[in-house]
């Protein structure tokens, strides 16, 4: 009975548990709510990865009203990895928050923070698993708003304007997608992905058929901070709480890319609009500049955190070069690392939170010595730090080895070269943790002797041990990815 | 001349939404720019609600009696659309308020010069 309703209860479970948490305004009370609803939303989707599994696609009416006409929840190989990778980072973040957000939002307002959190969760799963193209911008703008919250509950004053200029590009980013959906729609008369796919073929010849594809792309390029759209994620990732940073970084872009990912490929992939664009050639030129710039940019950062944020605008290049690639192995690689960086990222910015607890801040001068105060978290930090690089034996390895495969698929040797040449500047910036931790003397700013908390800790390995699991047993993630890749290439199911 | 003036509406739309993305990028003043960004909006408001009208159409009536009928699907995406566009209005100028309590101004370049001045210009 409640096997049937998984993708509502999904996504309704922490929506319903978000004015809960307003009402009850117990700091302790709302994160036992965050909790609970975050690891039901887990629970619920690894069985609805199970079933999708077996049944390929599940398919499910919201208030039983048939598609097209309703709106439908459709869960295929694709959705379910994202779902899957989504509600684990945010049954991992809930628990780990107790102490980081003690720490570093002011207790009138922690179950804002736990609110918030269940919101954002809501949205994005709600997001990868809606099968109607205007629903998936309500879901997309509950995300946002309460990403912008969480943003802004950061003790830096800096967060209020990180918050604000995110505000800002990321409402432009929805609103071009809505205007894209709406040319869409006064095309095919339908709102339905499946549908829309299936009636566009019709239409494609003129001009608004390419129009709506440069809309939503332009739009969710902003939202997935494509370089060089990409100008609002350093200062949101560098001011926000910790754990904010965390379930971000891990989540938000990875679901703005699987929304790149359905259009390009299951809606307009059978109408050759794409062909009358030069998609390919735009993603892999924008690509390699994000790769390269930001890394380089990721080099010079003073605080550990920026730095992260900064690495996170190359690894989204590396995603993007996959999805301009466009051959089987090239898009198995960008759905491996969307999984694989939100895992190491989510590690990374874990760990991080621990830094920031100690030590008052991730400033350079704070890590130095760190490997003799804090051992278990500089450990942990170079090991995810390894798996950024893609060293072997680690999560990142398997997905550049996958997005060299496909740029020798596609006849880019050059491409290929490029790829092992930047992971090399992703060694330079690691290289600055390595030295700060490991070979230089505790400065005055550095932390006192003493690792977090022990459930931020357990969580933070849990990461970690995670980017280097999925770098020895790839059934998981190189079996869902390729499964979703054949999927999109055979346009819509 | 005639394309031109029976798509009029799609000219008011891209004025709006013209002006909107203008005034967010060349105002330095923080509600200001979310002005830009109402106007913004609003243009896609029009973008959805204007061909989903039909002169001479009537509501939707399952009925041998009318045959013509305005389609009312875009309307009520819309009426979705303004509640996100108030939401996000509503907590832009909740972040400027803030912003004003700890920058005391909400001019742009003063904000970003008072962080030059408070130490590490980063």
């Amino acid at each position: 009975m409640i096997a049937a309703h998984l993708p509502a209860l999904a996504v309704v479970v922490p929506l319903a548990a978000a004015p809960l948490i307003v009402l009850v305004r117990h700091a302790g009370a709302a994160w036992a709510l965050a909790v609970a609803a975050a690891w039901f939303s887990f629970g619920a989707s690894l069985a609805l990865a199970a079933q999708v599994a077996d049944a390929g696609v599940v398919s499910y009416a919201m208030g039983n009203w048939p598609p097209p006409w309703g709106i439908e929840y459709r869960v295929d190989a694709l959705s379910a990895f994202v779902v899957v990778l989504v509600s684990a980072i945010g049954a991992a973040v809930a628990p780990y928050a107790l102490k980081s957000v003690a720490a570093e939002v002011p207790g009138e307002l922690r179950y804002l923070y736990y609110a918030m959190h269940c919101l954002c969760l809501a949205g994005l799963l709600g997001m990868a698993m809606t099968g109607d193209a205007f629903n998936l911008f309500v879901f997309m703008e509950v995300a946002s708003l309460a990403m912008y919250v969480l943003i802004a509950l950061g003790r830096d004053r800096r967060a209020l304007l990180a918050s604000y200029q995110y505000l800002l590009l990321g409402t432009i980013g929805a609103t071009f997608y809505v205007i894209g959906v709406g040319v869409l729609y006064l095309q095919t008369g339908t709102l339905n992905i499946a549908d829309m796919a299936a009636r566009l073929p019709a239409v494609a010849g003129g001009r608004p058929a390419p129009a709506a594809l440069a809309f939503i792309t332009a739009g969710m390029s902003l939202k997935l901070a494509l370089f060089p759209l990409h100008l609002w994620l350093p200062n949101a990732y560098a001011y926000a709480p910790s754990a904010a940073t965390a379930f971000l970084a891990a989540t938000a872009t990875k679901v703005s890319v699987y929304v790149l990912l359905r259009f390009h490929f299951s809606v307009f992939g059978e109408s050759a609009v794409t062909a009358l664009l030069p998609m390919p050639e735009i993603l892999i030129a924008l690509s390699i500049a994000a790769i390269v710039t930001a890394s380089l940019v990721a080099v010079w950062q003073a605080d550990f955190k920026r730095l992260l944020a900064y690495s996170s605008v190359a690894q989204i290049g590396y995603i993007t070069l996959g999805i301009g690639l466009a051959t089987r192995d090239g898009l198995t690689a960008a759905v491996v690392h969307l999984f694989n960086h939100g895992i190491t990222k989510g590690a990374l910015f874990l760990l991080a939170g621990g830094i920031v607890l100690r030590a008052g801040g991730a400033r350079f001068e704070n890590l130095r010595g760190l490997g003799r105060s804090m051992p278990l978290t500089a450990l942990g930090i170079t090991l995810a730090g390894l798996s950024l690089i893609g060293v072997p034996g680690t999560a990142g390895f398997i997905s550049k080895w996958y997005l060299v495969l496909g740029a020798i698929e596609a006849g880019m040797w050059w491409l290929a070269a490029l790829v092992v040449l930047t992971s090399l500047i992703a060694v330079v910036y690691v290289w600055r943790f390595v030295e700060a931790a490991y070979l230089s003397e505790p400065g005055e700013a550095a932390p006192r002797p003493g690792e977090a908390p022990m459930p931020m800790l357990v969580v933070s390995w849990l990461m970690v041990a995670a980017c280097l699991w999925f770098g020895f047993d790839t059934s998981f993630t190189v079996g869902g990815a390729s499964r979703a890749a054949q999927l999109l290439l055979g346009g819509a199911p | 001349m005639q394309a031109f003036a029976s798509h009029y509406t799609y000219w008011v739309t891209v004025l709006l939404l013209g002006a909107g993305l203008y005034i967010m990028i060349a105002r330095g003043n923080l509600v200001k720019k979310l002005v830009g960004l109402s106007i913004f909006q609003t243009s896609v408001y029009l973008l959805y609600i204007a061909p989903g009208k039909l002169i001479g159409g009537t509501a939707p009536i399952v009925s041998e009696a009318y045959q013509v009928y305005s389609n009312p699907l875009p309307h009520v995406l819309i009426l979705t659309a303004i509640v996100v566009g108030i939401a996000t209005l509503a907590l832009g100028l909740a972040i400027v308020v803030r912003i004003r309590e700890a920058y005391g101004s909400i001019e742009e370049d003063e904000i970003v010069a008072a962080d030059a001045q408070a130490g590490d210009g980063r």
